[in-house]
């Protein structure tokens, strides 16, 4: 059996004197979809970060399919800082989207998506901009490809960061709360495109307080509190059966939140 | 006002503009090179390095512009420096604004949003390409107003170049109201000709902002 495509055992982190994160251990096997959820300041978002070392995590391994990220096992037993080449190889494989977007502004939507194309794959222009072509279509955004990030919706830009992500062909993707920062009546259109996506089989791991789409999508869900995973399994398991206090209570939060 | 005199002295006026001009676009255009290095190498991680390009900048902005030229033309031949005044004032010139240029290009490159630089690091850009194609453009358009503003600035300054007798226009007006006995005129011309001149920079410098900050001001919210 090949090795899961994301692998954490026993991460820790701490900022000092604060522990961030606190024995993580995660599995997320190829073509699944994990959602982490969890209230704000639990550990979700740097724990995504870990995974393609945007963060760094002090004890524990990631592995992605079986290569641990970060670091370079030394002879002598200890550990190093992984060198920015072999760094930059696992990376490009590793598709990320963020809450804001991060789009670069002086580059069209469609130099968005070529540019790393051509930097860091090496394509020809002429075929780094038939295959953004192709991925910008996928998003439902090809008549915006001259458009630059300031003139769109909030929501085409996340659709067009997507498509950035998604042209380098990665073997999986993290998506850091990719509605957060949108109105309420634009979250559907990215949604549906992280739908289809899961659908035809992205590895995809998640931090969303998108409950329903996590209800639906979400093969499995890791409900983070305080630095732990103190509930995981499939989302009608965590949403409907579980006993935990700390959910429990952040679910009857969202649900009051959420009805009027 | 005497309109005939300035006429009769528009050659020699005329080449001191040219004088001007040349000292202030040479002098700028070494500021902002060596600027810009200084800029660049700050974010090299070597403290010593850093350490080094902070004094630079401490003492140049420190000291008056007036002060370094003289050290440099008068002061120069005795470490065996011997500049004509012209290319003492332009070196002066560049050196002066260098320190600025620096601090304007530093400022820029922390205005760049960090979200942008982990969206490459993250799809595992090299830290050079992030450099060039990435902070770059935002950090030059985000640096724009205050470097024309610091190259008016640097345009009046090359007044004080009269001082070591480099033939730009003060000088050619103290020449002419000396011999003319007309200080008021070309006190009054001076203010003319600068006015002018920062005029244009300006211009051209709004121009130059409105080009390259046109597709970063959103159509609408989003």
């Amino acid at each position: 059996m090949s090795a899961p495509t994301i692998e954490l055992k026993d991460v820790g982190k701490s900022f000092g004197a604060l522990e961030v994160l606190r024995g993580i251990d995660l599995t997320v096997n190829k073509s699944e979809v994990v959602c982490l959820i969890g209230p704000s300041g639990s550990g979700k978002s740097t724990l995504l970060r870990c995974v393609n070392f945007l963060e760094s995590y002090d004890v524990g391994d990631i592995r992605i399919e079986g290569k641990l990220i970060g670091y370079e096992d030394r002879p002598d037993g200890g550990r190093s800082l992984m060198r920015g080449r072999a760094l930059r190889e696992m990376r490009c494989e590793i598709g990320m989207v963020f809450q804001h977007f991060n789009l670069w502004p002086h580059m069209s939507a469609l130099q968005n998506v070529t540019e790393p194309l051509q930097r860091v794959r090496g394509l020809p222009a002429a075929q780094a901009n038939e295959r953004a072509m192709q991925v910008l279509t996928r998003v439902g955004l090809a008549d915006k490809a001259p458009a630059y990030p300031g003139h769109l919706s909030g929501g085409q830009q996340q659709r067009v960061a997507i498509a950035r992500a998604l042209a380098m062909q990665p073997r999986l993707m993290l998506f850091d709360e990719p509605t957060s920062a949108l109105d309420p009546e634009l979250v559907g259109e990215v949604l549906e495109v992280m739908r289809s996506l899961a659908s035809e089989g992205m590895t995809m791991l998640i931090v969303t307080h998108e409950m329903g789409f996590a209800a639906k999508v979400a093969d499995r869900i890791a409900f983070l509190d305080a630095g732990r995973i103190v509930a995981a399994g499939p989302p009608r398991q965590v949403f409907h059966e579980s006993q935990e206090p700390r959910v429990r209570q952040f679910l009857q939060t969202y649900h009051d939140r959420n009805s009027f | 006002m005497s309109l005939e005199i300035l006429w009769r002295y528009a050659p020699s006026l005329l080449s001191g503009f040219g004088v001007t001009i040349l000292c202030w676009s040479v002098g700028a255009a070494i500021g902002l090179i060596v600027g810009f290095a200084i800029a660049l190498l700050q974010r090299l991680r070597l403290a010593p390095l850093r350490w080094l390009l902070r004094i630079y900048i401490e003492i140049i902005r420190g000291t008056p512009f007036l002060v370094q030229l003289f050290l440099l033309y008068s002061g120069g031949p005795f470490i065996g420096l011997r500049l004509e005044a012209t290319t003492a004032g332009i070196l002066g010139l560049g050196i002066y604004s260098s320190a600025y240029f620096a601090e304007a290009f530093r400022a820029g490159f922390s205005a760049v949003p960090l979200g942008q630089i982990e969206a490459a690091t993250s799809i595992g850009m090299t830290s050079l390409d992030i450099l060039w194609r990435i902070s770059l453009p935002t950090m030059l358009v985000a640096t724009l107003p205050s470097i024309v503003n610091l190259l008016i600035i640097l345009s009046k300054e090359t007044v004080v170049l009269s001082i070591i007798t480099v033939p730009e226009l003060m000088y050619q007006m103290q020449t002419m109201a000396a011999e003319t006995f007309t200080a008021f005129t070309a006190i009054f011309a001076m203010a003319i000709f600068y006015w002018l001149l920062v005029e244009a920079i300006s211009r051209v410098g709004q121009r130059v902002e409105r080009r390259v900050t046109a597709f970063m001001t959103p159509a609408r919210a989003s």
